[in-house]
């Protein structure tokens, strides 16, 4: 936790240096009226910056905060819950806002600009509200060929305005409303026997053709939750969000169902399966588990 | 097993890391326990860490992430003393494209993971682990999670494992999209809380990894196979696979194939046995070209359907054993195609730190994109092939080179395919325009 009121949460080092720690030539001298003073932009527009850049966090209540404590205790410097911390702040936003960059500056003690260059190197964490659901089609090579290009184009053609498609991180309806939804290429996704997939809040839909992923949207549309192929019973963004952040749900019996949720597709039984069918075996381990090797003591 | 000489063959798939994958609620502890989990720890424990860092050499163990380096010799550059905190890093950050293998292998036996760790651990004189798994396998993570879980309540995990006196905690860690993050030392600037950037090599991890300290990063399949190399000893687990590449692998075949899915065998089986398994080439049409082991390492085409898949063989014929991804693409594919959309994902995920990596894989995926919309012009192959050239072995990780890896294989073995998009062009350009309406 971090002792900083400071709202634009100015840091302490730069990334370690100790470079600009001291007071600089503006705190020296006398304050400065930067709205009044000789600003090129007009007070409105100063002030409409000012408040951007100074947003209310009081979104992230004292579960939140206490969340973000339990991260930082789980590793051994507090630096490495970032990304827990800021899939956290999606988990409650639906995207990481200014203010989520500065909840977490603030718990971490970095600088906003510290923990906006990382927002933005990675592509889970969204810079503007999704919808409660957010479907991921895989568009890599692999999966392009076998229909992933041709399941993005219609989806895109679908939850769009005629003429006018959804394209990436687009959303069809208000963002996180019920029903709303935002689509994403996503790369190679690891289930590429199972090609083409798309993921729906991280849960795997497989072997999808450009009819199915239709039908999946438009109930997810009028708030169905159709099972995954793979994965736990589908829920909302924000819900997987939180355990990405390493928060499960804490009532036993939904736990173990999500826990439980299917995952061995035909595909991926197929070698394990083909050699229990044909009685192919690997080579039989001793029937006495051979002592490890000797070594000298050094 | 009997001698080396009489050893027979083994069968055609062999089933070790994928065989408990059958059994029903396979990531639950008590099918585990059922199945020969946890006895190898147990053994473990009553050996010294050298011994477990020879076995491991002995069994020559090669890495399965890609690059294939000795196990056991990367666990022996850890520094004997424990003036630092030792770390063993988990590298679950699945992503090179066609590569499936750690996702099911993470859903379904996440039990025989974490037993890996925890005697690599005790190899390595570590007492914190970390399993870097990428965020968008949601299920993988809850999976592991729940095994941690169990692990600890039995008495697997924490202080003083089974009485040994020897304690380890292990921590899931969500990635959150990055390929690059597949990258070692990226992989640690990642779980720093920084953005996934590589890292100047040397100093390696094991001298200055996570927070400086001594770090061995190891793939999850490396580390899973660690128990039954511990049960079934060094020797056994060579009489799979080659002498230089010994063990089972798990091949992902995927694409147009009859029945796509994980097959594991000894190391060194052919794409053409593997074709047989995987029930032939879909619905007839002709094999054109595939990957050995992701799209990272050179494409074959169907000259190399008896190339061993082993590190060597994959080598010696010009591409890379790489993940074992094995994807396959018919004729009816567009081999320039295929590249540019390689070529878009590297340009994606490259990490913007190296300036051939950045730029080049912007120019190439524009050049790319122009020669597959038909606007390519004579010159594209020559400059394609030479931004490779400035990017091949002078960007700061192995993504770079990966980038270039369809480019060059793509035009060595289909060059016409490239040049008819350049000529239909010309010829486009040519064709006087009809003159004379008004």
């Amino acid at each position: 936790m971090t002792s900083s009121t400071d709202p634009l949460s100015l840091g302490k080092s730069y990334g370690g240096s100790n470079v600009g720690v001291g007071e600089t030539h503006v705190a020296a001298g006398p304050e400065v009226d930067v709205v009044d003073g000789a600003s090129a932009l007009s007070r409105a527009e100063t002030e409409r910056l000012i408040t951007e850049a100074t947003p209310d966090l009081s979104v992230f209540g004292p579960d939140i905060v206490a969340k973000a404590a339990i991260l930082i205790g789980r590793y051994p410097e507090s630096r490495s819950a970032l990304l827990p911390m800021l899939h956290l702040v999606q988990s409650v936003e639906g995207h990481v806002s200014q203010a989520g960059v500065q909840f977490c500056a603030q718990q971490l003690n970095l600088t906003n600009a510290e923990v906006s260059a990382v927002v933005t190197f990675y592509t889970m964490f969204k810079r503007k509200p999704c919808g409660e659901h957010l479907v991921s089609v895989c568009t890599n090579t692999l999966c392009a060929m076998l229909g992933g290009d041709a399941i993005f184009q219609r989806l895109g053609e679908h939850l769009g305005e005629e003429g006018r498609p959804l394209g990436h991180e687009d959303t069809s309806g208000t963002p996180g409303e019920p029903g709303s939804i935002t689509i994403e290429h996503a790369e190679c996704l690891a289930a590429c026997d199972l090609g083409p997939v798309l993921q729906v809040n991280y849960e795997f839909y497989d072997n999808q053709t450009p009819e199915s992923a239709v039908e999946l949207v438009d109930a997810l549309r009028r708030g169905e939750k159709p099972a995954p192929t793979r994965g736990a019973p589908l829920t909302d963004l924000r819900s997987v969000a939180l355990q990405l952040a390493g928060f499960f749900p804490e009532d036993e019996a939904t736990y173990r169902s999500h826990v439980d949720g299917p995952s061995a597709a035909v595909e991926t039984l197929r070698g394990a399966q083909l050699a229990a069918d044909r009685g192919w075996t690997a080579p039989t381990m001793p029937e006495n588990t051979p002592a490890l090797p000797e070594v000298e003591k050094k | 097993m009997t001698t080396t000489e009489t050893t027979p063959r083994p069968d055609p798939v062999t089933p070790v890391l994928t065989k408990r994958w059958l059994s029903p609620n396979s990531w639950r502890l008590s099918t585990y326990e059922q199945l020969e989990g946890y006895t190898a720890l147990r053994k473990a424990l009553t050996g010294t860490p050298e011994q477990l860092v020879q076995l491991v050499k002995d069994a020559g163990l090669r890495g399965r992430g890609g690059a294939g380096f000795p196990a056991g010799v990367k666990w022996s550059f850890m520094p004997p003393n424990e003036d630092k905190p030792h770390y063993l890093v988990i590298n679950a950050d699945e992503g090179e494209p066609g590569t499936c293998k750690d996702v099911p292998l993470m859903m379904a036996d996440p039990h025989s993971l974490i037993e890996g760790c925890i005697i690599a651990a005790y190899a390595m004189r570590s007492h914190r682990c970390f399993i870097y798994v990428r965020g968008e396998a949601m299920h993988c993570i809850r999976r592991l999670n729940a095994a941690v879980r169990e692990a600890y309540d039995a008495g697997y995990l924490g202080q003083d494992i089974l009485g040994s006196g020897f304690g380890l905690d292990i921590t899931v860690h969500a990635g959150a999209g990055a390929y690059i993050c597949g990258e070692e030392t990226a992989l640690l600037d990642s779980l720093e809380g920084r953005r996934g950037q590589p890292r100047l090599k040397p100093p390696f991890p094991a001298a200055a990894g996570l927070y400086a300290a001594p770090t061995t990063v190891n793939n999850v399949e490396t580390i899973a196979s660690v128990p039954f190399i511990v049960n079934g000893g060094a020797d056994w687990f060579r009489t799979m696979g080659t002498e230089r590449s010994p063990g089972p692998k798990i091949y992902s075949v995927s694409g147009h194939v009859e029945r796509p899915g994980q097959y594991e065998a000894p190391l060194g089986i052919t794409l053409r046995e593997l074709l047989e398994l995987a029930g032939g080439m879909k619905d007839g049409i002709p094999l054109k070209f595939w990957t050995p082991g992701g799209s990272s390492t050179p494409l074959f085409t169907a000259e190399h359907l008896d190339v061993p898949l082993d590190f060597e063989g994959a080598a010696e014929a010009g591409s890379m054993l790489g993940t074992t991804a094995v994807m396959v693409f018919n004729e009816t594919v567009s081999v320039p195609w295929a590249v540019m959309k390689w070529t878009k994902f590297y340009e994606h995920e490259s990490c913007g730190k190296c300036t051939p990596c950045r730029e080049g894989t912007y120019w190439l995926a524009g050049i790319l994109e122009r020669m597959v919309e038909g606007n390519g012009t004579a010159s594209d192959i020559e400059t394609l092939l030479d931004i490779c050239d400035n990017i091949l072995g002078r960007s700061f990780c192995a993504l770079g080179d990966g980038a270039v890896s369809p480019i060059t294989s793509g035009i060595k073995y289909f060059r016409d395919e490239f040049l008819a998009l350049c000529d239909q062009n010309s010829k486009a350009k040519t064709t006087p325009a009809l003159a004379g309406a008004h």
